[in-house]
């Protein structure tokens, strides 16, 4: 009946000390939780404002300025476009034309 | 040392009364019972006591802040998203600071001393905001000084990175982020996020360490894609300023629909107002003015006279009708052309687009299937697809038209649309004879497949066709908008130039005139349709054909290109053909 007793009170010990570190547990995670969501809403709002830029350096009207301005590019219009009409049948590959074909490497 | 053993111990063997160990038994006995009594007290009759002060400790609620939803274009440009702010705000009775700390505060606001110090000082307010939308540089600046009675509050700061290119799509929202105008308005409820809240109880070093209770689950707001293309949008943007400044107009208007879909792919007004500077706003900036604007469409409108003629029967595209001699009298009132015309057939009129040729057609059907006409294009009739200050224009009903009216009507006076009423309506040609609501969302009205779309047959697809053809001679040689044609593609359309009516009094302004233009492209199978609007040129140019069709042809020739359309013009010499590398080879 002793032992029985000894047992039972050691498992009651055990099984108290268990639930304490569970419970630790649990709130460690739970911080841990809640720092990653904080972490998180951090990056979605660190990623809107990186769409933001993204935006803003993809704008239509800084690429055309760019490309008039620094590469004095002329917008495209129907007289100067060249269309190709695509092959129905792919035969062999065509020989390139000389002024097409890549050149040899200039050796100095 | 000599041991004694325990039994043997001599002290053990001292008797006490018997008395005392009763007393230490009892005492301890009343000392259980005290304790007893004490749990059941604490865990039994005392508990709600005890749990409101353990919550009054540890238990805190904690706000979940929901973002408003981004707006982005088809191709996922952002168009509107909102960022983190701060407001600054101040409790009068609490704030304890020196002079040189309200002349640092007021640098970090950029706001003047006086007005800031006045502020603080206010002597009946407990709840004053300094400033708002601040940027988290500057608040974190100010939460360093730590100034007494001075607290900051979350925000978000809305930004439009496109600017003044969609303000008028787009709209925009107010410092406490409920929309003011356009997209942002009408979908104030699908784009509002929901705050939430919930109870959690922190340790003592303000970690959460567990959530009691969700007392409001947090909504973020939905995204929204909108059909808007950004490139179309900038196409049509520098186009009809290019056009509006050329002209000196006071407005002007564009849409752009694609046609297989009912998207709206871009929609410019002028003038126009960058929303993310909006101190100094006027209605004349804000307007959109593409659906708030109704006016007389003058002859774009004759088609639709046309269309109808030919579906009942009454005309043939080759019936001949009498223009001459350029005026025609119907009771008190004289209906003219610019200049006579002579016998034209039906579709001549159009081409040369006759007042007196389609008035003449319009006279030999009843006034209630115009209307009929009108009312099923769209006319009249408040767009249903919720937009802010979307106005319905005008189209009386049929029953009190006299005569001369059903006259005037039939090429576009005496009845009001706005801009993308007619814009929609011309689907009906491009769309062999059906019209499809619009939408300002992507992919809203189809899962795949352009035959998903559900629309109205107005006219059969024969007429649609026969209506193509004639609008594409408008806009050919010897038509009234040669300017509008484009480089590789066919395009069709219809002029319209109307006089606006007298600000004061009745009847027409002589020198106020509305140019528009309203067409589609390529005709051989319709993509898109664009609708130009232009409003008092004030150049000395002002028919529809000069001032709308150039806008027109710059804008779908650069548009289908964009969208990877193939040419269907007949322009031999710009098709490189298959082989053609081979022939060079040779």
């Amino acid at each position: 009946m002793n032992r029985v007793s000894v047992l039972c009170l050691a498992l009651i010990v055990a099984s108290a000390l268990s639930l304490v570190s569970a419970q630790y547990r649990a709130r460690q995670l739970f911080i841990d939780l809640e720092t990653a969501k904080g972490v998180e809403r951090k990056l979605d709002v660190e990623w809107r404002v990186l769409q933001l830029d993204q935006t803003n350096y993809s704008k239509h009207s800084l690429i055309e300025s760019a490309a008039v301005r620094d590469l004095h590019m002329v917008p495209a219009n129907a007289k100067r476009l060249r269309y190709l009409a695509v092959p129905t049948r792919v035969t062999s590959a065509p020989a390139l034309p000389s002024a097409l074909a890549p050149r040899d490497p200039v050796v100095p | 040392m000599k041991s004694v053993r325990f039994h043997a111990s001599p002290v053990l063997a001292v008797k006490l009364p018997a008395w005392r160990s009763r007393v230490i038994l009892c005492a301890i006995f009343v000392g259980f019972i005290a304790l007893l009594v004490r749990a059941i007290w604490l865990q039994a009759f005392s508990v709600d006591f005890l749990q409101s002060q353990g919550e009054q400790r540890y238990a805190r609620n904690v706000e979940m802040p929901a973002t408003r939803g981004k707006i982005t274009d088809r191709n996922g440009e952002v168009l509107a998203s909102s960022v983190p702010a701060w407001a600054i705000w101040a409790e009068p009775e609490e704030v304890d600071v020196t002079p040189a700390q309200v002349a640092e505060l007021a640098k970090l606001l950029d706001m003047p001393k006086a007005e800031l110090a006045r502020k603080l000082a206010d002597p009946v307010r407990k709840f004053m905001y300094l400033k708002r939308q601040v940027s988290p540089d500057v608040a974190n600046a100010v939460e360093q000084m730590d100034l007494a009675g001075i607290h900051r509050r979350k925000e978000y700061h809305r930004e439009y990175p496109e600017g003044d290119l969609t303000a008028h799509v787009v709209g925009y929202t107010d410092v406490d982020d409920a929309g003011q105008e356009g997209i942002e308005l009408a979908w104030q409820h699908a784009l509002a996020g929901q705050n939430g809240s919930k109870r959690v109880i922190r340790n003592r070093r303000g970690q959460a360490i567990e959530d009691v209770a969700s007392i409001r689950v947090p909504h973020d707001g939905s995204d929204l894609t909108l059909s808007i293309d950004s490139k179309v949008q900038y196409i049509a943007y520098t186009e009809l300023k290019r056009a509006k400044e050329a002209m000196n107009a006071v407005a002007a208007s564009i849409v752009v629909l694609d046609v297989r879909s009912g998207e709206v792919l871009a929609l410019v007004n002028f003038p126009t107002y960058d929303p993310n500077e909006r101190k100094k706003l006027s209605g004349e900036q804000l307007r959109n003015r593409a659906f708030t604007d109704t006016f007389e469409p003058g002859s774009v409108l004759k088609p639709f006279t046309i269309a109808l003629a030919l579906e009942r029967g009454v005309v043939k595209p080759d019936t001949i009708v009498q223009t001459s001699p350029g005026r025609l009298t119907i009771g008190t009132a004289t209906i003219s052309d610019s200049h006579a015309h002579g016998p034209l057939t039906v579709e001549e009129i159009v081409k040369v687009s006759s007042n007196i040729g389609t008035a003449k057609v319009a006279l030999r059907m009843e006034p209630q299937q115009m209307w009929e006409m009108f009312t099923a294009v769209g006319l009249g009739q408040a767009p249903k697809w919720g937009f802010p200050g979307a106005r319905a224009g005008r189209v009386r009903p049929y029953k009190s038209w006299r005569p001369i009216e059903q006259a005037t009507m039939s090429y576009g006076y005496g009845l009001s649309v706005s801009l993308i009423q007619i814009a929609r309506a011309y689907t009906m040609f491009a769309r062999d004879g059906e019209i499809i609501p619009l939408t300002f969302f992507k992919g809203a009205q189809r899962s795949g497949d352009v035959e998903a779309v559900k629309g109205v047959q107005v006219i059969s697809p024969a007429t649609a066709r026969e209506m193509r053809h004639m609008l594409e001679m408008a806009a050919g040689p010897g038509g009234t908008a040669p300017k509008a044609q484009v480089v590789g593609y066919r395009v069709a359309g219809k002029t319209g130039t109307a006089h606006k009516l007298a600000k004061e009094g009745r009847g027409y302004d002589a020198n106020r005139y509305v140019g528009s233009f309203v067409g589609f492209a390529p005709v051989s199978n319709p993509r898109i349709v664009v609708a130009v609007m232009i409003d008092e040129p004030s150049t000395g140019v002002y028919f529809g054909g000069d001032v709308a069709a150039p806008v027109f042809s710059a804008v779908v020739g650069a548009t289908l290109r964009t969208l990877n359309i193939e040419p269907d013009s007949p322009i031999k010499s710009l098709v490189i053909p298959a082989d053609g590398l081979k022939e060079a080879a040779l």
